[in-house]
């Protein structure tokens, strides 16, 4: 997929890409019933979806530059931190570091405050370049 | 015997995100020796991560694996009681093909009075050539014992 043309899977999520003020992409996720898990709360898989969405969508901006390049993710681990109320999400990943074949990329789910995260995921990805 | 229902437990599974994604009751092992449960993702388009290939992506698969595990959970202690996923670790062995269902295998293989060990895989067909394995912790909302 290209930067800005969203995947049906985080279509599905209800998700819609949005730019920070320094042009990095966030994801914004509103609550609904196709991301619910037991009542009132998200459900922790379309949470990790969202990160994971995060995560690429960072990647992605980071190897724009450079042409054609095919990602795979290789392990996600995430980690739950509060429950996901009935209001939106936001979610953004940060590539903390961009190597030849591997890309390391932290991503961080919130709703109300950043620096109160609902989750957060770490993401490793393959990268094929001139693939 | 077990309390724990795990077919009409799924069965009930028609709302929410697992219900969106088409995640159906697959099949269990008898508690309380055998606490897996294996639940199925059908193919669907609107599951798709990467248009080119029509690979699926991979939330998918970590919500079949967190709600597995998370029956198996409840089918090791004879109940449902609500826990919260404190970690969910995923590896991606390949992709599963387009167009297969993926059935997700859940285990509980070591229960404590506040966390749940659990472990599974998933695969497209062929268990013993899985898509992808995972490794989590739960954390129980009341004394089990």
């Amino acid at each position: 997929m290209s930067e800005g043309d969203l995947p049906p899977y985080v279509r599905l999520l209800g998700a819609t890409l949005e730019r920070g003020e320094d042009g990095a992409p966030r994801l914004a996720m509103p609550f609904a019933d196709a991301v619910l898990g037991r009542p009132g709360f998200l459900h922790g898989g379309a949470i990790a979806g969202l990160l994971e969405a995060a995560a690429i969508a960072a990647l992605r901006h980071a190897l724009a530059a450079e042409g054609s390049a095919r990602i795979k993710p290789i392990t996600i681990t995430v980690d739950y931190q509060r429950g996901g109320r009935e209001r939106p999400t936001l979610a953004a990943g940060t590539v903390t570091r961009l190597g030849t074949r591997i890309a390391n990329v932290e991503a961080v789910a919130w709703q109300d405050d950043r620096d109160r995260p609902i989750a957060t995921a770490r993401v490793n990805f393959l990268i094929e370049r001139g693939a | 015997m077990s309390g724990f229902d795990v077919r009409r437990f799924a069965a009930a599974l028609r709302s929410g995100h697992g219900g969106r994604l088409g995640i159906v009751y697959h099949d269990h092992g008898p508690a309380p020796d055998a606490c897996w449960v294996e639940l199925a993702l059908p193919y669907a388009a609107d599951l798709v991560g990467d248009p080119d290939s029509g690979v699926i992506a991979s939330g998918p698969i970590v919500t079949l694996m967190d709600m597995a595990t998370s029956m198996a959970v409840w089918s090791r202690r004879g109940r449902f009681s609500p826990h919260a996923t404190l970690d969910l670790r995923i590896d991606y062995l390949r992709a599963a093909v387009p167009g297969r269902t993926v059935v997700g295998r859940g285990d509980c293989y070591r229960l404590t009075r506040s966390v749940a060990f659990v472990r599974g895989q998933a695969h497209d067909g062929d268990p013993a050539d899985p898509v992808a394995h995972v490794a989590g912790t739960f954390m129980l909302m009341d004394d089990w014992t």
